[in-house]
């Protein structure tokens, strides 16, 4: 290439270096889809191979990632109009909205194809329905629908421990559907809280959020009810074969606080909130972090209890 | 001889090409351990052994 080139490419978009194919995959969120489908695939009464281990984790990661890459690819025109999201690779002029989509399809077949021939076909076609729903169902069609997205959103973000399972049993159980069950409905308090305290300019962009369509009053009042839904199934979880005494105790711990921290955002109206700078919202926030990684840390414990011969709750005597 | 200095566009497409390469080497490596993983595990037969045992 000779520099009379270099500098007219220059002058039109800025290449994109290995970063911005990396941040298409939305790696913050990936981190989550590891540790759940990890804590699935370790929770699993099936023994695997590290490496195949190892291999389904990846898979089951870069079929997320893939799934963020066609989010972005199919959000890209509010991505430009909303702040949070104006540096993304494709606002910023960094990827062209066609790389991102080749990019995004190819990791999402080459991750199903990979994870079928490495675990099973089961796992696999749970990861193809996972990529499938949060792009179509729920980025494609429901998302500037309706105020409800969120939920449904979380559907997606649900699945990985499923994979994870799916991966070690090639089976579904109800062990795998309540940790499905429990991201599922963590998620709304979850992202309602953040809703409350964080100005956001969803609205610009055309996409119905439950604060602005429902006013915040509503949200407050989705917030407890997601959280009494959400209480029976972590405490579930506990009696399964998955489940034992440390779980039981960090998931009592964990929900008392969610519930705690709800019923006082249910009690606060806005000039409550504004006077301490939304202070409990940011906390309950801060803790439902806490809340989804104490629970499947828990499990994650119960597992490694169970491979070293001290199962669950035999050891208190049941 | 007049060696210039690399363009801030090469360097990217260098860390670019190089970040693929490592991709693509480690992905090669996963393959070849998935291989080993699986032939090593005790109920893996060859395809023609489970073709004579058909047969028999």
């Amino acid at each position: 290439m000779s520099d009379a080139s270099i500098n007219a490419s220059q002058s039109q978009t800025p290449e994109a270096g290995f970063g911005d194919y990396f941040a298409l995959l939305k790696p913050r969120v990936m981190t989550l889809v590891v540790f759940t489908a990890l804590v699935g695939l370790l929770a699993a009464p099936v023994p695997v191979h590290p490496i195949v281990g190892f291999a389904a984790i990846l898979f089951i990661a870069v079929g997320g990632g893939a799934s963020g890459a066609l989010n972005m690819w199919w959000d890209s025109d509010i991505d430009l109009i909303m702040t949070r999201t104006r540096g993304r690779p494709i606002p910023a002029g960094r990827i062209t909205r066609g790389e991102a989509f080749g990019f995004g399809m190819t990791l999402a077949v080459m991750s199903v194809v990979m994870l079928g021939l490495a675990t099973n076909l089961v796992a696999a076609g749970l990861l193809a329905f996972t990529i499938f729903f949060y792009v179509v169902i729920y980025s494609m069609w429901l998302k500037r629908w309706t105020p409800q997205n969120i939920v449904i959103g979380g559907a997606a973000g649900a699945f990985p421990p499923m994979v994870g399972w799916a991966a070690a049993t090639g089976d579904i159980a109800l062990e795998s559907v309540l940790m499905f069950a429990l991201i599922f409905m963590w998620t709304p308090p979850h992202f309602w809280a953040l809703a409350l305290f964080m100005k956001s300019d969803y609205d610009e962009a055309g996409v119905p959020m439950l604060t602005v369509t429902h006013g915040r009053r509503a949200t407050r009042q989705h917030i407890l009810v997601y959280t009494l839904l959400l209480t029976p199934v972590a405490l579930g979880l506990a009696f399964t074969s998955i489940g034992g005494p440390i779980y039981l105790a960090v998931a009592v711990f964990y929900s008392a606080l969610f519930l705690k921290g709800a019923w006082d955002i249910w009690r606060r109206d806005e000039v409550m909130a504004e006077a301490d700078g939304y202070g409990v919202e940011k906390k309950v926030f801060k803790h439902s972090l806490y809340y989804l990684g104490g629970l499947f840390g828990a499990l994650l414990i119960e597992a490694s209890l169970r491979t070293a011969g001290l199962s669950g709750w035999a050891m208190v005597g049941w | 001889m007049d060696f210039r200095k690399p363009h801030e566009l090469h360097k990217r497409r260098f860390g670019r090409n190089l970040g693929l390469g490592l991709v693509l080497g480690g992905l090669v490596a996963l393959v070849f351990g998935l291989t080993i993983a699986k032939v090593s595990t005790e109920g893996f037969r060859m395809p023609n052994q489970i073709e004579g045992a058909h047969n028999e």
